[in-house]
């Protein structure tokens, strides 16, 4: 028999005036290889219909189940049960749940988003191709498309801003990582037409340069993507420009 | 009760490809639209498509819209509807090249142009040789196209109410259709939202099914609205089951893994595919490979200790190639099976995956049913889209690559309808009085709460009625399994009445949102059962033993379901399928053979 326990934030607004921890338990005949943390996290559901948490895809592309665990931003559907407990079990045994930081609250492990979207909104992520032919495609050589890899694939879950000490201190101005990504993704789509404009635009102490260089948001990305590489690129880019 | 009212001219329900692709019409002509989504825009399902979108672009091998649209007949087993098809295939092209121009960062060919990949069911030339036909952004088309989507609207402006859940569609007092019912996630406050036109988009439902490549929130919403209006749903027997599901969890394994020289074996190391479709092998129609591979684990050749997979073999691939063109799939076997698909090969099994059925819809995504003289009418005002709707397309089985085409396809040709529509139109200068005594009746059903007197949970009853339907319902299907299905599913139904819920917030109260769900999921399970019971043939998804071929004589036309009371005497109706394209002559129907 092996009995996991679980530290995990909740916080109903309806009833507590700041959130708590609960202690949750789950025994189980031994660690089933395949589990993810959030097979787990749905059988305390189970046991307890209140516990709120978002998911969705359970295979980690959606981005809806970033949650910080022992420490970490993670997405809870890509993470494995066995991972998070082998980093407590010679410890305190106990695997601990807090939501995303950094974010207002509004009901155990969910936070409210609007601020991390408004900073993703603010840097116009959207291609602006050259006005005129729709009748052919944009032509791209398979050089100009690698410049895209690892800056497409985001998928907005917000493990990266939110691990992020500058963006703790300025959350309302400054865009974060997840943002500045996005960014440097248009600023270096070859089809793009207005990357002068969109590197003006960034060219903000705040909004961009805000970034101290911190490289949380590499670690905590649960894609592998580089957003502290991208931000750096972006930089340099301001600079020879 | 008391309820926030607010106008639209058009109200979209629903957030992926096909949503969005709508509202960002709607928003560039000004139309004021409202998108309501269940989760965040970039959440929705839409962002798990892998393998890539149909368009014969001819960028790989010379091709044409033709063919593409004989194979998609085809791959229907003659039941898709050839109007519908023609035109599908034909702004295929269009399409394609307007979701580049909107930043979709498609893989390229050394020549700068989309790069295409060979997938099931495509051929050159009416079935002669394989096709590539299918555009793909690495293996993550889905969420390159949806985000590029997004992006787009956020430029465009348009109203999004996220994280609000869709309950019901609201007559006024003429009968007509006029509003919709929606529960703010985040405060637990129920909202009105008045429109002059209703859009559905709400995407599939395969959580109707215990193994599925579904979302959590694929519960067919939008469909079981429908049936609680008094419509009709279109051929609920026709489920696909992908045939490369990871083994035990249900997890996609792209068709883009066979189309870049993936290969099934059995226990035996053996390549079973020349067995089942001597030409297109691994690219045959999903039905017949999802067959093929349920059929060689019953006969005992299953692999593993329990002998209930097969594997998908990748390891004669090039690993620079996988590295490139399979990014997305290397990493799914890597996380939740611990393979490395460059050196082993990877356990599947086929898994739930697609609804062809659906909201039957015409080509400029109206909705349709039958009147009382049993009639086929068009609702002007109220449309369906994407893998909600059945247009159809798909027919009896849908080909890979074909739905987000679809979702993107009637997208816009909705979109254009509505904008026509409304600019003939005139303004209604009062709002009729509305009826909303049906949808508050299902409101305070689940506003209760009593932890003591409830067995289960909104989510363990889930869980039991997707194995009552994989069970009843799978793969293959006899009159047995399905009269068990129909029994299982009226007591399951007794249980769904009693139960009771146990979280009394109003915010993010999950367990309310889950009993709303479940009951859509009944709805469509009851729908499912019903109209395969009486199909008695097999054609395309919709396999019964006990009635093991294509029966073109009675049975080429659409099933029609209506929900009545009680639920378990069915009322079922039967269109005939479309056999007339608009401008070219006829595919008629013919053996299918891959
Ligand atoms: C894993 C996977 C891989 C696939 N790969 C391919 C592929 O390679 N090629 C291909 O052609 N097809 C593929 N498909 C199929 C295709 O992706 C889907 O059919 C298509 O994306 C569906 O799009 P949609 O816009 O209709 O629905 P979805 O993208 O599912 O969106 C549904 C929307 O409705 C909203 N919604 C639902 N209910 C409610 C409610 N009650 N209230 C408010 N909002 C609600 C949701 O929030 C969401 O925004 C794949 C499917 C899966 C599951």
């Amino acid at each position: 028999m092996l009995t996991l326990r679980f530290s995990i934030q909740r916080y109903l607004p309806e009833q507590d005036r700041i959130p708590r921890m609960q202690l949750y338990e789950l025994a189980l005949a031994q660690m089933p290889r395949d589990w993810m943390l959030l097979d787990a996290l749905e059988h305390l559901r189970q046991q307890d219909p209140t516990l709120a948490f978002r998911s969705s895809c359970k295979e980690g592309v959606c981005g809806s189940d970033g949650m910080n665990v022992n420490g970490k931003n993670r997405l809870s559907c890509i993470t494995r049960l066995s991972t998070v407990w082998d980093e407590v079990k010679d410890k305190d045994g106990i695997i601990k749940i807090h939501p995303l930081p950094g974010l207002p609250i509004i009901r155990d492990l969910v936070v409210d988003m609007n601020q991390f979207f408004q900073h993703y909104a603010a840097v116009q992520p959207w291609l602006i191709p050259p006005a005129g032919d729709r009748d052919h495609e944009l032509l791209q050589t398979p050089t100009q498309r690698a410049e895209l890899e690892g800056l497409y694939e985001c998928i907005l879950c917000a493990c990266c801003t939110t691990s992020c000490p500058a963006f703790w201190w300025n959350p309302d101005k400054f865009h974060g990582p997840a943002a500045l990504l996005a960014a440097q993704r248009f600023v270096s789509d070859s089809r793009d037409q207005h990357t002068q404009t969109r590197l003006q635009a960034l060219d903000d102490a705040y909004g961009t340069f805000r970034c101290r260089n911190i490289q949380n948001c590499t670690a905590n990305c649960p894609k592998g993507l580089d957003p502290s590489g991208a931000i750096r690129a972006l930089k340099r880019k301001m600079l020879t420009e | 009760m008391e309820f926030e009212t607010y106008h639209f001219d058009a109200v979209i329900v629903g957030s992926g490809g096909a949503g969005l692709r709508a509202a960002l019409m709607l928003s560039e002509k000004g139309i004021r639209t409202a998108v309501v989504s269940k989760v965040f825009p970039t959440r929705s399902h839409t962002v798990a498509a892998q393998g890539g979108i149909n368009a014969a672009l001819g960028n790989i091998l010379p091709d044409n819209w033709l063919w593409h649209m004989y194979d998609t007949i085809k791959g229907s087993d003659y039941l898709g509807d050839q109007d519908a098809i023609e035109y599908m295939c034909r702004e295929a092209p269009d399409v394609v090249r307007e979701l580049e121009h909107f930043g979709v960062p498609f893989s390229r060919t050394e020549s700068g142009k989309i790069y295409q990949r060979p997938f099931g069911g495509q051929s050159l030339n009416f079935g002669q040789r394989q096709a590539a036909r299918t555009c793909a952004a690495a293996d993550r088309t889905g969420h390159a196209i949806l985000h590029s989507l997004y992006q787009q609207n956020l430029r465009a402006q348009t109203t999004f109410f996220v994280e609000h859940q869709a309950i019901d569609l609201i007559r006024d007092e003429r009968g007509d259709i006029a509003a919709l019912m929606v529960l703010d996630i985040a405060t637990g406050e129920y909202k009105v939202l008045r429109s002059r036109a209703i859009m559905l988009a709400t995407g599939g439902a395969a959580q109707l099914f215990r193994t599925n490549t579904n979302a959590r929130i694929n519960t067919g919403d939008g469909l079981a609205m429908i049936l609680r209006a008094g419509l009709a749903l279109q051929d609920m027997e026709f489920w696909q089951f992908h045939p490369t599901g990871l083994s035990g969890k249900g997890i996609l394994i792209s068709e883009a893994a066979r189309g870049e020289g993936g290969v099934l074996r059995n226990a035996a190391g053996e390549a079973f595919m020349k067995h089942y479709a001597p030409h297109a092998r691994e690219l045959a129609s999903r039905d017949v490979v999802a067959r093929a591979i349920a059929i060689e684990v019953q006969e005992g050749r299953g692999c593993g200790v329990n002998q209930d997979h097969v594997w998908l073999d990748l390891t004669h691939l090039d690993s620079a190639l996988i590295k490139q063109r399979l990014p997305a799939i290397r990493e799914i076997a890597l996380t939740f099976a611990g393979i490395d698909i460059c050196q082993e090969p990877i356990p599947v099994y086929p898994t739930a995956h697609y609804m062809m059925g659906g909201i039957p819809t015409n080509i400029h995504g109206q909705v349709k049913t039958l009147n009382d003289q049993g009639e086929v009418e068009v609702l002007p005002n109220l449309f369906a889209v994407g893998e909600c709707a059945c247009v159809s397309v798909h027919g009896a089985n849908r080909l890979g690559g074909n739905s987000l085409l679809d979702i993107v396809v009637f997208g816009r040709a909705a979109a254009r309808q509505l904008i026509e529509q409304l600019s003939h139109q005139p303004l209604d200068y009062f709002d009729a009085p509305l009826d909303l005594q049906p949808v508050e009746r299902r409101i305070q059903r689940w506003q209760a709460c009593d932890a003591s007197s409830s067995d289960g949970t909104p989510a363990s009853l889930r869980q039991r009625l997707q194995t009552i339907m994989e069970t009843g319902c799978g793969v293959f299907r006899t009159e047995d399994t399905l009269n068990k299905c129909i029994d299982d599913l009226t007591e399951f139904s007794a249980q769904v009445d009693k139960l009771m819920l146990q979280d009394r917030s109003e915010v993010f109260n999950l367990e309310r949102l889950e009993a709303f769900e479940l009951e859509n999921l009944l709805a469509l399970a009851w729908a499912t059962v019903h109209s395969a019971r009486s199909r008695q043939e097999s054609r395309g998804a919709h396999y019964r033993l006990d009635y093991s071929s294509r029966d073109d004589d009675n049975w080429l036309k659409h099933t029609l379901y209506f929900q009545s009371q009680p639920v378990n005497t069915p009322r079922l109706a039967y269109v005939p399928v479309t056999l007339q394209p608009l401008t070219v002559p006829s595919f008629p129907p013919k053996k299918r053979v891959y």
